[in-house]
């Protein structure tokens, strides 16, 4: 078992807590760092794409785990993000300016989409979300002069001033550094004023009004900075496929990067990245199973689905807490090593907020 | 006259909406619950119809009244296997649920083996028939479905109005916890209203089949059918007919008016602007929470 005596008002608000996570986060940066000389190269562009999805995670973490908002449509800023960087980098424009103007495109559009978000809630937010994700959708597609239309776009390299990043390693590097970069800014939103103002309007918004947070403006702020990272997301997202089409950033891609917050953890920062690993690595775990099963099943096209169906019904039935929550309750089974109880998480039955109460 | 034309498809089309928006309300107004896998629950309906009426031969209308039946039966087993363990939970967490049951329904359907990849026509009786009256030309299977739904209106207002149960629901769906006092089977009626709920779906399945086709993917109109059910108000049943027939009408007239393109997303459009103007919908119930 672990004590921690706090004696500085500093600790109370440190990243790291102990020499513990200290340690194991200095191991796991290692890990990273080292990945490209001890995993092959294929291995090297997942994680790429783990780190990508990673910072849709945070993005889509920061609206629905921590704002309590949701979104059936962020596949729409991760498909405006990612355009805009095809387009911009055609033009010749270096990646760090590109890539601002397509966190700032996709910000301004979740300001746009945000808008309606000041008067309705819950539900109805999450469909107009939704009805902006078709729209987006729709766009892209007839939009031909910019967007190329079902006939798709091809992007080139990352390049950085004269420097293009041409190797797999590289783009790897720049993936997990921005990954890193913004976890950071999103732990440091978290224990702000405004990242505390995020949380009480998630759990309860007439208190937050009544503390004085002006609910409109924190609202679409959420939105814009959710809209921001995932836009960032969509520019690496452009370089890495190196091909877009609008059939990329359909509905059921939002449902689905609503299922990896969803299977991480609502909630959790890690859960962002676990769940964002768990999305990657699914399909290929299933296509590797797949010839276990009997031949008529194992080959199905439905089996995809059918599996991600009932694995999201199962975390939210057995673990609402996500794979962060499985992972949170072994650790304090150590330690707390022989006093843990199972009783310790049981759910409680939540109070019902009614949505028609407003 | 083509306007009347354009106004009779684009009803009937609404009227598929409304019977999805339907089975949206129905099930909100019950437990607070959206559920996502409606579209599902049809395709799963027009599943049973046309196993009903291609494999086993039975005429249209008796597979209709099978169809419903075996969604009653299968809406009531979502119910007490997938939802009633949570209830109570946060509802976005319930909606992720239910669009769990939606990826599973659609992925089970297509793993059978030589059915679930296809597309298949309904046979019916009144297939390619036409009615012709004073110079409008309506196809019998747009008038079928208007009819249909307007029956199936008066059935359900019957039900909500004059037997016992359905007040009960009623009251259950205006206060959960006061209708639990009074000795309402509040869990029960739930389950309940889930069959309903899918026996709507089922109708809504059956009677788009001859017009579109059966497949595992035609669940996706449910989608369009969420902007009808914003349209009217959520919590409103005779509002979700209403906005399925706007939503029908707009899509048939921009189709035809507008550039390619818009028709798909009219029904978006339409209902982005409504949030914009009124969030509540044409019927919805507006109270303040008194702290």
């Amino acid at each position: 078992m672990r004590f921690l005596f706090k004696t500085d008002y500093d600790q109370d608000i440190a990243l790291l807590r102990h020499a513990g996570q200290r340690f194991w986060y200095a191991l796991l940066g290692l890990a990273l760092i080292a990945a490209p000389w001890t995993v092959s190269e294929y291995q090297l562009a997942q994680l790429s794409l783990v780190a990508i999805y990673g910072i849709v995670g945070l993005g889509l973490m920061l609206l629905t785990g921590f704002t309590g908002l949701v979104s059936i449509g962020h596949a729409a800023f991760l498909g405006v993000g990612a355009y805009a960087e095809a387009v911009l980098s055609a033009r010749g424009w270096p990646f760090p300016v590109s890539a601002a103007a397509a966190i700032g495109l996709s910000a301004a559009t979740g300001v746009i989409v945000g808008l309606p978000a000041l008067r309705v809630r819950g539900i109805y937010l999450a469909i107009a979300t939704l009805a902006f994700g078709f729209i987006v959708e729709e766009v892209l597609t007839r939009w031909e002069a910019v967007t190329g239309g079902n006939s798709g776009l091809s992007v080139g390299r990352v390049e950085i001033f004269g420097w293009t990043l041409g190797s797999a390693t590289e783009f790897y590097f720049l993936c997990v550094g921005l990954a890193a970069l913004c976890t950071l800014v999103l732990l440091n939103l978290l224990r702000s004023p405004t990242g505390r103002a995020f949380v009480a309007i998630r759990d309860s918004e007439i208190s937050a009004q009544g503390m004085g947070i002006h609910l409109a403006a924190y609202k679409t702020l959420s939105f814009a900075m959710s809209a921001g990272l995932t836009g960032l997301a969509g520019a690496l997202y452009a370089h890495n496929l190196r091909f877009l089409s609008p059939d990329q950033f359909t509905v059921l891609q939002s449902v689905e990067l609503l299922m990896m917050v969803f299977v991480g953890g609502v909630g959790s920062v890690h859960g962002a990245f676990l769940g964002a690993a768990f999305i990657i690595v699914l399909p290929q775990l299933i296509s590797a199973l797949a010839p276990l099963l009997p031949a008529g099943l194992g080959g199905a096209t439905g089996l995809q689905p059918t599996v991600f169906g009932l694995i999201l019904i199962g975390f939210i039935l057995f673990e609402p807490m996500g794979l962060y929550g499985w992972w949170f309750k072994v650790r304090t089974y150590l330690e707390l090593f022989p006093f843990y109880r199972r009783g310790m998480f049981r759910r409680q039955k939540a109070f019902q907020k009614s949505e028609r109460l407003r | 006259m083509l306007a009347l034309q354009l106004l009779i498809s684009g009803l009937s089309q609404g009227c598929i909406y409304g019977l999805i928006a339907l089975g949206f309300v129905l099930i909100y107004k019950a437990t607070e619950t959206v559920n996502f896998a409606q579209g599902e629950l049809m395709m799963l309906g027009a599943f049973a119809g046309l196993v009903a009426s291609a494999w086993f031969g039975l005429p249209y209308w008796v597979a209709l009244l099978l169809a419903v039946l075996v969604m009653v039966v299968l809406g009531m087993a979502v119910e007490r296997l997938v939802l009633r363990p949570i209830l109570g939970q946060p509802a976005f967490a319930i909606v992720m649920v239910t669009i769990g049951v939606g990826y599973v329904a659609r992925g089970l359907v297509t793993m059978v083996p030589g059915v679930g990849t296809e597309t298949y026509t309904l046979p019916t009786p009144f297939k390619d028939e036409l009615v012709r009256a004073g110079g409008l030309i309506i196809s019998a299977e747009h008038l079928v479905v208007i009819g249909a739904t307007v029956v199936l209106c008066l059935l359900l207002f019957g039900l909500f109005r004059f037997t016992r149960i359905g007040v009960a629901m009623q009251a259950a769906s205006q206060n959960q916890l006061a209708a639990y006092y009074m000795g309402i089977p509040v869990k029960r009626l739930n389950g309940l209203i889930w069959g309903i709920s899918a026996a709507v779906a089922a109708v809504a399945g059956v009677l788009l089949a001859p017009i579109t086709f059966v497949h595992a993917n035609m669940g996706f109109i449910g989608l369009k059918a969420f902007p009808a059910a914003v349209i009217g108000g959520f919590g409103s049943l005779p509002g979700a007919i209403l906005g399925g027939l706007v939503i029908g009408l707009v899509e048939s007239l921009a189709g035809f008016y507008l550039p390619e393109g818009f028709k798909d997303i009219a029904a978006y459009v339409v209902v982005l602007l409504m949030l914009v103007i009124k969030p509540n919908g044409l019927f919805g119930e507006t109270m303040r929470k008194k702290v």
